[in-house]
């Protein structure tokens, strides 16, 4: 193993033949740095996810076929690929659309599958009242911690009224 | 040169008073919630005419919420680019927001202790900063008015994965909380990484001073949760509440101690050095300029210096920025005349020549 031949530093971790039409062979040795500022390789992230791939594998052997590249939402047109290359999705219903792999991917960047806290008024689930008290009480603290004494007085009343309702 | 955002220029906003629990250390507490409309796609999937009506009914919602009536309004498609910059030098809206294209608007409180971008990644964001920790007052408000717009808008919510987001990263609550800390003891002591990879162990990501993007850490230092799914609001404010910000302030807090008692000397210097050279520069840099500042604010904390107001000096941490420094003059500026300008600016403020 020699060294890196356009910075003579580090050693030469990538090695490439080109053969020219003429059959000329030319071969290159560079360092894993150099070879990704001469653009031979992906620097930084990969734009393909190796573990999404392999789950995409296991999930089409189970599914029996139905890859997650073919995956497409119905209402907007994105694809699942598409998604995966720019970040962002193209419509609340690709939430459904793409629900096996996104619960994975929510999986890996949340550690949760299901969201926990607010909801909207309208759906009228009832709100708990211990959620309310515990945070009237830390509102206080902060209050009187910065001295604001009006409200203070006001969040003891509400505190109050919560907990001899 | 004028504009609408002329007297936005001349003062700092709310979050900029100095004051709020802990307030030496945590400069700002900010919260935002993103929120999406049922029956439109995402912006990115959205042409210029679906922007536009997207734009609309979110103005229209905002319109007809008493709450936000006071909110002052201006339409970020048509402003200049020195506006647009001077609103994300004030964290009114984001970079992203600032540079994006077609139909997108901000509507903020005189006081900019709130704002509502609309069409920014996710159809409305809404934002509310507060002075020093100050969690709690943030997070009542924002739901407050959440809660309002929700009365005239069809919120896209899921039975599982609760508010969508364009990006599956804020998928859940929506909400993201960030706490601006001025840490230039650890910083001094080269304690700040260790502080950085705690908060990175706990999934919370840590940012310069205008978020993301800004890598490169000053003594300003932004920490922000990145987890929305699985825990509630209250939970994921609680863990800032009480048990990271806490932690950071106190240990900041006991390294100015131990600088104070064991190396008075050299914090003098620092402070001294900061005055002395705001005071006399010809040129100075935004960079530069800020952490001479944050030396200076250091030095008021820790009580070696009074020379100073509180005031003064957050206003300057505001105004030495490129756009408001180009608005306050009145005129454009080339990169050579802003330093001259700002050196100048500085001088004055601080009441020297």
């Amino acid at each position: 193993m020699g060294l890196c031949e356009r910075c003579k530093k580090a050693q030469a971790t990538f090695h490439l033949t080109n053969i020219d039409r003429s059959g000329n062979k030319a071969e290159r040795h560079l360092c894993d740095r150099c070879a990704g500022e001469e653009g031979l390789v992906q620097s930084g992230k990969p734009a393909v996810d190796v573990d999404e791939i392999l789950q995409s594998f296991i999930a089409a052997s189970k599914s029996g076929g139905a890859e997650l590249s073919n995956l497409v939402c119905d209402q907007c047109g994105i694809s699942y690929v598409e998604f995966r290359n720019q970040g962002l999705l193209g419509c609340p219903n690709d939430y459904d659309a793409f629900k096996e792999p996104l619960t994975r991917l929510l999986e890996r960047t949340h550690g949760a599958t299901h969201h926990e806290g607010k909801t909207p008024k309208s759906l009228g689930l009832p709100r708990k009242p211990q959620q309310d008290l515990r945070r009237l009480k830390r509102q206080l603290d902060e209050a009187v911690a910065g001295e604001d004494y009006e409200r203070a007085a006001q969040l003891r009343d509400r505190i109050r009224e919560l907990e001899n309702a | 040169m004028s504009g609408p955002l002329d007297q936005v220029a001349r003062q700092a906003g709310e979050w900029l008073r100095g004051t709020g629990p802990m307030h030496e250390i945590v400069i700002s507490t900010r919260i935002r919630l993103a929120r999406n409309i049922r029956g439109f796609p995402f912006l990115p999937r959205a042409d210029a005419d679906v922007r536009r009506e997207i734009a609309a009914a979110m103005h229209g919602a905002v319109r007809r919420t008493p709450l936000l009536k006071d909110h002052v309004e201006m339409d970020v498609e048509q402003l200049d680019e020195l506006d647009r910059t001077l609103l994300v030098e004030r964290h009114l809206i984001s970079r992203q927001h600032a540079d994006g294209s077609g139909a997108r608007a901000v509507l903020f409180e005189p006081s900019e202790a709130s704002a509502i971008m609309i069409n920014e990644e996710d159809h409305l964001r809404i934002q509310t900063m507060r002075s020093g920790l100050q969690i709690d007052a943030a997070w009542e408000q924002i739901n407050a008015i959440d809660d309002a717009l929700e009365a005239h808008l069809d919120y896209a919510f899921h039975a599982q994965y609760g508010y969508l987001t364009a990006c599956p990263t804020n998928v859940g609550t929506g909400i993201r909380v960030s706490v601006m800390l001025h840490l230039p003891a650890l910083r001094l002591t080269n304690e700040l990484e260790k502080v950085a990879q705690a908060a990175r162990d706990l999934k919370l990501a840590v940012r310069g001073l205008h978020g993301e993007g800004t890598e490169a850490l000053g003594d300003f230092f932004q920490i922000s949760n990145q987890i929305t799914l699985g825990r509630s609001e209250e939970e994921i404010i609680d863990d800032f509440r009480s048990v990271v910000i806490p932690k950071i302030v106190e240990y900041e807090r006991a390294t100015r101690e131990a600088l104070l008692k064991n190396r008075p000397q050299a914090l003098d210097d620092k402070i001294w050095r900061a005055i002395g050279l705001l005071k006399n520069a010809r040129l100075i840099s935004s960079h530069e300029a800020m952490q001479y500042l944050s030396h200076v604010r250091m030095g008021l904390h820790v009580g070696r210096l009074d020379s100073v107001d509180l005031a003064t000096l957050n206003e300057l941490f505001l105004q030495i920025q490129p756009a408001h420094l180009q608005k306050l003059h009145g005129e454009r500026l080339t990169g050579e005349q802003r330093s001259i300008e700002r050196a100048a600016f500085i001088r004055a403020r601080l009441h020297t020549n």
